[in-house]
């Protein structure tokens, strides 16, 4: 057997407060092969990044690696002099981080930050360096290589600036890649397009990687090993395959759970939301640090002491972290929840017709006179019903955000109309609508962290919702206050609370209480779990769809999650630069026919199942600007069906939006056997096999 | 760009006119006038005296034509004695009004005459500029690179011991203002009190050549004062840019710590604290009021008091004008280099 590249061995790392010690990683072991991807998945918090900036020993002032070894190459990093550390770091061992924009320096030209890594490791002469610079810039696949090294950070766009912390991590070849999150601030599809190509360089220079991620469906994409962690500890490792098909430890058992996989339904098979709270670093419980939010709990076993790594015999270095591995039946099916009566949609509440959103935007800083027009929104138009949950479905730029705006009233529409139970709002401002449109009409916030008043309690938040729709009498106004937050399932004792005192979702839940305040009959929910831990997801949107079961309230879900659409909606709205480009049930959407944008959404999507195959559409190209539409069809500049037939005119002319069966519309000129002729691109076992 | 710097020096044209008016009218009015008479006729002369005196010397006339003579969009007043010989605004001695120019005001060029100095008024300001450049040059030379380097020194290991001793120095030369510590140095350095006769109490003969002796206790009585201001905003600046992300990009790179600090920190630490230094230089034209009269340097900010203090109307007048164009000026410059340092603003 080799020897593993990089060795990690009972790693523990503490950061040192004034207060305390706080463990934030303890006991872990990993090891990496060369060649090999491993990826390190868990939740925020568990410690996953401070595992990678441990391996660069760039803990900042208060963390410390308090014990084990991190051998790389065979010298321990741990104890490894500055001088001899400088010359791993960006040579052998690079790092490529969450947030591209932040990881630049934004008064460096592109150039000078690439050519810096061989001009300090290699003593490569500035030309040297210029031309390997080319190179690798180049081999991300960027468009005009020139034009991009002489440019600024801030003149890219989010992908390209990921290609670039890209190029300057392979600058010096480095035989390890450490990827913290590197494509949760990206768009789906250009997501799916930095996956590709890493994976491919990675193939190309034989680099071995660790790849951190909170998405098991992108773990599964790139990695051949995982590694889950919780709460500061490896729970579980082993081959991708095996933990994704017969994992052995109830955490990782709970996660995929909480996860909408196809398949999933939310009447039929809802969710499962792992119960309870993250454990605080200095609050963790004795033995097993998943044991109080765990289903196969044994006290007096499990919280005794200290759980050791066990392997599991079999599949080649599976280990877990449970002692009743081998006592749980895992293919048992999750606890009965009972499944829900789905709820017929009623009478339309919500339509929107014909409408249009333009921007005018001047040139110059200085108000220049010639001011361009941003089409944000172009000809929508949609119903949405009582009870039902539409979800809109778009990247960034695609104007789902001005359509929630517009209908908030926050701005007003260009042209068309937006008409909320048989009122018409389009014109109307927020300010100059009447208590009940505006309490009828609510939004709940894609940032639970930010929309909140830190320095008011919750309950009288709340409180001033409901004095802002002019609800009820100052008197029972508490007593209302007190029954949302039964509503969204908050101990009423929080309504003492500030916000800081309140866990991430527990925020987005007083969000949605305040929502509900004024008896919404519409609700808008921009990402409202984006923000959130998968297993906290779960409980969020399961929690939506209950209110909205008991109240018939009308959903617009914004979301650029696809598995969380299919998983809740019941029609969708797929939008691209401002155009809806096709709508639909969800049964419709998401089956061919497609429009070829929706086509591309889906195949982007990682899906955390291994059964499921799917269809490889990588977009080329940028999503264009609003600013500089291309003329004809929004899409055709990144369309793959563009050529199929010859004639079409998809560069001239904007495609209407043809019905293809009931309620089933895609804007798009490709004609009808075409369609047909479309393969899924997500195929399930029972698709496959039937 | 040119764009911009027009509506800059619009703005700045503007703002001397509103300026100017205003001082013009404070000093005009009539307590002011009479103060001038007497001092210029005689202290004891009568009221009527006084009206005829104003009279004969072009005072009397609407205070908005006067205005505009000076400015020299109206023609200069002009008068015939008894005795038959002319006077006027634009009039030298002896000459008639067919024989001057009709406008004398500051758009000919013509500032006027300094009642105090007995000089044209150009030629005073001139050379207190000259004098208070040196001071204020001297100072910027002191000030700038030391504010810079305790406040990147300070700002680039936050919260280590070297930080806490700068920074407390810092508030501590901005908590003492000139006035207090111009009065500790001259009696620490310059007396006899404490015995360390190292520099010259005054700077009078820094007038004719600088010294290290003469000049050192006035430059660095303004220079510490705005030292301390300064460099807080770099350290501040400098801490907030090494926990950045782009920092640990380059650490993560391999790049040494001295050429993270020089390479990748440095420009970005230096946008903020930029505006901050541009808007030293008009707040050290104030300064320098206390510091020349303190160490009696007869530069800009002595002549500006004894402007004030003898009503000396064209002198004020062309001080303030002169102000309003430093202010503007390196807010102007201010701008420009903020654009220079920082490559996502781009000013047209």
């Amino acid at each position: 057997m080799t020897e593993p590249l990089l060795s990690i061995e009972k790693l523990s790392i503490s950061f040192f407060t004034r207060l305390r010690e706080i463990p934030a990683v303890m006991d872990f072991s990993v090891d990496v092969m060369p060649g090999e991807a491993v990826g390190l998945v868990g939740e925020s918090g568990c410690g996953k990044s401070t595992v990678a900036l441990g391996i660069m020993r760039d803990l900042g002032a208060t963390g410390r690696i308090t014990g084990g070894a991190i051998r790389f190459k065979g010298r321990d990093l741990v104890t490894l002099p500055e001088a001899e550390l400088r010359r791993i770091r960006g040579r052998e061992i690079a790092m490529i981080y969450q947030e591209p924009m932040a990881s630049l320096n934004p008064a460096m030209r592109i150039e000078r930050q690439l050519m810096e890594v061989p001009m300090i490791h290699e003593g490569a002469s500035a030309a040297e360096a210029r031309a390997r610079a080319l190179e690798v810039v180049r081999d991300v696949r960027l468009p005009d290589p020139e034009r991009i090294l002489r440019a600024y950070p801030h003149q890219l766009s989010g992908g390209q600036q990921q290609r670039i912390v890209i190029a300057m991590a392979l600058m010096a070849r480095p035989s390890l890649l450490i990827l913290d999150e590197p494509t949760t601030a990206l768009d789906v599809t250009v997501e799916a397009a930095v996956v590709e190509l890493v994976k491919e360089l990675g193939r190309k220079y034989g680099t071995s990687m660790l790849f951190i991620s909170h998405n098991l469906g992108l773990i599964l994409e790139t990695c051949d090993r995982l590694c889950v962690m919780y709460s500061g500890e490896a729970v579980e490792r082993g081959r991708v395959a095996d933990v994704f098909t017969r994992m052995r430890h109830p955490y990782t058992q709970a996660l995929f759970r909480s996860i909408p996989l196809p398949g999933a339904d939310k009447t039929a098979r809802p969710l499962r939301a792992i119960p309870g709270n993250f454990p605080l670093p200095h609050e963790r419980p004795p033995g097993c640090n998943f044991g109080p939010r765990c289903d196969y709990f044994e006290q007096g076993r499990c919280d005794a002491r200290p759980i050791p790594m066990a392997a599991i015999p079999g599949p080649e270095r599976h280990e877990t972290r449970c002692l009743r591995w081998a006592e749980i039946d895992w293919a048992a099916p999750p606890p009965d929840e009972g499944s829900r009566d789905p709820r017929p949609p009623g009478a339309p509440v919500l339509r929107v017709d014909d409408l249009r959103k333009y921007y005018e935007v001047a040139s110059g800083p200085f108000g220049g006179r010639t001011t361009r027009v941003v089409k944000a929104n172009e000809t929508l138009s949609f119903e949405a019903r009582e009870g039902e949950t539409l979800a809109i479905v778009g990247e960034s730029g695609c104007g789902k955000s001005t359509l929630a705006k517009v209908l908030l009233g926050l701005e007003t529409a260009t042209g068309g109309r937006v008409v909320l139970l048989n009122e018409e709002i389009q014109s109307t401002p927020v300010e100059a609508r009447d208590p009940s449109t505006v309490g009828h009409l609510q939004m709940v916030f894609q940032n639970p962290f930010d929309t909140l008043n830190p320095s008011m309690s919750v309950g009288r938040q709340i409180i001033r919702a409901l004095e802002v729709f002019g609800i009820g009498t100052p008197r029972d106004r508490r007593e209302r206050m007190l029954r949302l937050l039964d509503l969204v399932k908050l101990p009423r004792a929080f309504a003492d609370r500030k916000p800081r005192q309140l866990s991430g979702g527990q925020k987005q839940r007083v969000g949605i209480a305040r929502a509900f305040a004024g008896d919404a009959r519409v609700v808008v929910a921009d990402e409202p779990v984006s923000a959130l831990d998968v297993s906290v997801q779960a409980a969020v949107t399961d929690l939506l769809m209950d209110i909205q079961r008991e109240k018939g309230t009308t959903l617009l879900f914004i979301s650029h999650d696809l598995s969380i659409v299919r998983y809740l909606a019941d029609r969708v709205l797929v939008m691209y630069l401002g155009h809806v480009v096709e709508i639909g049930s969800t049964d419709q959407v998401f089956a061919p026919p497609y429009h070829p944008y929706t086509e591309a959404l889906l195949s982007a999507v990682p899906i955390a199942d291994p059964r499921v195959e799917k269809t490889h559409i990588v977009l080329e190209g940028e999503i264009p600007s609003a600013m500089n539409p291309p003329p004809g069809c929004p899409f055709q500049t990144r369309c793959r069906w563009k050529h199929a037939t010859p004639g079409m005119p998809c560069e001239t002319e904007v495609p209407p939006l043809r019905t293809l069966a009931p309620g089933h519309q895609v804007k798009c000129h490709l004609p009808d056997d075409l369609l047909a002729r479309m393969e899924p691109v997500i195929r399930l076992p029972e698709d496959t096999a039937a | 760009m040119a764009r911009f710097i027009l509506v800059r020096i619009a703005t700045m044209l503007v703002t001397a006119l509103c300026l100017t008016f205003i001082v013009f009218w404070l000093t005009n009015i009539g307590p002011n006038l009479e103060k001038i008479a007497r001092s210029e006729a005689g202290s004891r002369i009568s009221d009527a005296e006084v009206a005829s005196w104003l009279e004969r010397n072009g005072y009397a006339e609407p205070v908005l034509l006067r205005y505009a003579q000076w400015l020299g969009v109206a023609p200069g007043w002009t008068r015939q004695e008894a005795d038959g010989t002319w006077r006027g605004r634009c009039l030298g001695p002896g000459e008639t009004p067919e024989e001057a120019p009709a406008f004398c005001g500051v758009l000919q060029g013509d500032w006027g005459f300094s009642r105090v100095f007995r000089r044209d008024v150009s030629e005073v300001i001139l050379r207190g500029l000259a004098l208070t450049g040196a001071l204020m040059g001297w100072v910027m030379l002191v000030m700038v690179p030391g504010a810079l380097l305790v406040g990147i020194v300070a700002g680039m290991r936050e919260g280590s011991r070297t930080d806490r001793v700068l920074s407390t120095g810092a508030i501590l030369t901005t908590a003492t203002p000139e006035y207090v510590s111009g009065v500790v140095f001259i009696a620490v350095f310059s007396s006899s009190a404490v015995g360390l006769r190292w520099f010259n109490g005054s700077a009078t003969s820094a007038m004719d050549a600088i010294t290290f002796q003469n000049f050192t206790l006035p430059v660095m009585t303004i220079a510490l004062y705005g030292m301390g201001y300064i460099a807080r905003m770099t350290r501040a600046s400098m801490a907030e840019v090494m926990t950045s992300q782009y920092i640990r990009t380059a650490r993560l790179k391999g790049v040494s710590f001295g050429a993270v600090v020089l390479r990748h920190a440095l420009r970005n630490a230096l946008i903020a604290p930029f505006t901050v230094i541009m808007l030293q230089f008009p707040w050290l034209l104030t300064g320098v009021v206390i510091v020349e009269t303190l160490f009696n340097y007869k530069g800009f900010g002595w002549t500006l008091v004894e402007a004030a203090g003898n009503n000396d109307i064209d002198l004020l007048l062309a001080v303030s004008v002169v102000s309003v164009i430093v202010v503007l000026l390196t807010q102007l410059i201010s701008d420009i280099g903020y654009a220079l340092l920082n490559p996502r603003i781009r000013l047209s």
